[in-house]
């Protein structure tokens, strides 16, 4: 059942990420799956980790046709660095911690960035970034929801 | 590599679907709830551009035949004909930086990579991956696109590049003194081998000579509509008789068939 919810909330997170969105609002997309990521490592570091985020970037890679293994690569780093800060995330306020989940959301985009740089397609602009933006907004209130999900089906 | 993604593709193929299911509801909504009066009024504006395409048609055939008959006299190779595969877009590409379609129809279907892909109006680009039941297609105006083309009015060759940006096409290497002006329509060369030949692709809409520079700085407007098209057509699409045909040997030489080969072109180009 746990792990039946889990799955479930990556699949709508998966949804999030491949809705069609005008090409303005492109750039601020919210990185749906990463967020999500972040949220289950900090609070079931023992269930979801480093291998989790990698089966879930694959996905992202499947679903976008990008390069294969281009999010798997970076949802496990960014699974392993949410595992080393669990414990200091957990007792941050709402916003402190909303600013630090930007920071690795940011990294996750930096990773991207180079990435694509190697295979030929490169920004231009900083405006990369702006996801990082808008998921740092988010955060406060998908972690309410996330919590209150987690707390209903009383998943440990 | 590709086989390993194509087949964990079809995995996410629900995912996608389920993606695309809003818009489908709503334009299923659409058509259920419309209203009667707009129902006959688009009825009939569709049965007068049917009689204007088919009374265009009537030439063609007489046009292909007299085309047919040319190149006879010039030794020249016969036009293939193109077959088409509708397809439905059900996917974009959600990221900024790459401009990708996905399509309803895969390899059952017989999409094949490299397949070129037009709408109603013009060129949007070629089939990149394919999996069991979807397809990637990959857009002219994506920056790791390049078409061969040529000026329709005089056959100057040209490759235009995509930019990144929906709306603009860069010529490449195209020297200072050449013959292009702004407004003249360029279709795909068939060079390459790529994409077959005759297809409009896109517009001059700029050109810039920059003196103490070798070449004119020329960009394009794509014409087929590449963030609007709901269906497209996939060219030449390998149908099961096609690959039959492949692993035949094909005997091209007596008389009598070529003519009937001849009749069955101008069959199939009336029917199109």
């Amino acid at each position: 059942m746990p792990s039946l919810i889990i799955s479930l909330s990556f699949l709508f997170a998966l949804l999030l990420s491949a809705m069609p969105l005008p090409d303005r609002l492109l750039w601020f997309q919210p990185e749906w799956v990463s967020m999500v990521l972040i949220y289950w490592c900090i609070a079931l570091p023992n269930r979801v980790g480093v291998f989790s985020g990698f089966f879930v970037g694959l996905c992202v890679d499947l679903l976008e046709g990008a390069l294969l293994g281009q999010n798997a690569l970076i949802s496990a780093v960014l699974a392993a660095l949410s595992l080393q800060l669990y414990q200091r995330l957990r007792n941050y306020g709402a916003w402190q911690q909303a600013m630090m989940v930007g920071v690795l959301i940011g990294i996750s985009l930096m990773i991207a960035q180079w990435i694509q740089n190697l295979t030929g397609v490169a920004a231009d602009t900083i405006a990369f970034m702006l996801p990082a933006l808008t998921s740092t907004i988010l955060w406060p209130w998908l972690f309410i929801a996330m919590r209150t999900i987690r707390r209903r089906f009383q998943i440990r | 590599m590709d086989q390993v993604r194509s087949f964990l593709t079809v995995a996410v193929t629900p995912l996608q679907w389920a993606v695309d299911l809003p818009t489908r509801l709503w334009s299923w909504g659409a058509t259920t709830f419309a209203d009667r009066n707009d129902l006959l009024e688009e009825n009939a504006i569709l049965k007068e551009q049917t009689l204007q395409l088919s009374s265009k048609n009537q030439r063609m055939a007489y046009l292909i035949a007299e085309n047919l008959r040319l190149r006879e006299l010039l030794n020249g190779q016969k036009p293939s004909n193109d077959n088409f595969l509708l397809g439905e877009v059900i996917g974009l590409d959600a990221d900024a930086f790459t401009h990708l379609l996905l399509l309803n129809r895969g390899r059952n279907d017989g999409v094949y990579e490299g397949q070129a892909v037009v709408d109603s109006l013009g060129l949007m680009g070629q089939v990149i991956s394919v999996s069991a039941f979807t397809s990637r297609v990959l857009l002219i105006a994506d920056t790791a696109h390049a078409v061969p083309v040529l000026v329709n009015r005089n056959g100057f060759r040209a490759v235009a590049i995509g930019s990144g940006d929906l709306d603009l096409l860069q010529l490449t290497h195209v020297p200072d003194t050449a013959d292009v002006k702004e407004g003249d329509l360029l279709v795909t060369s068939g060079l390459g081998g790529r994409f077959p030949k005759g297809y409009p692709v896109a517009e001059v809409n700029q050109v810039k000579h920059e003196p103490g520079k070798p070449f004119a700085r020329v960009t394009a407007k794509p014409l087929a509509q590449l963030n609007r098209s709901r269906y497209v057509l996939m060219l030449n699409p390998k149908s099961l008789a096609d690959i039959q045909l492949e692993s035949l040997p094909i005997d091209s030489g007596t008389a009598p068939e070529l003519a009937d080969e001849k009749q069955d072109n101008l069959k199939s180009g009336v029917q199109q």
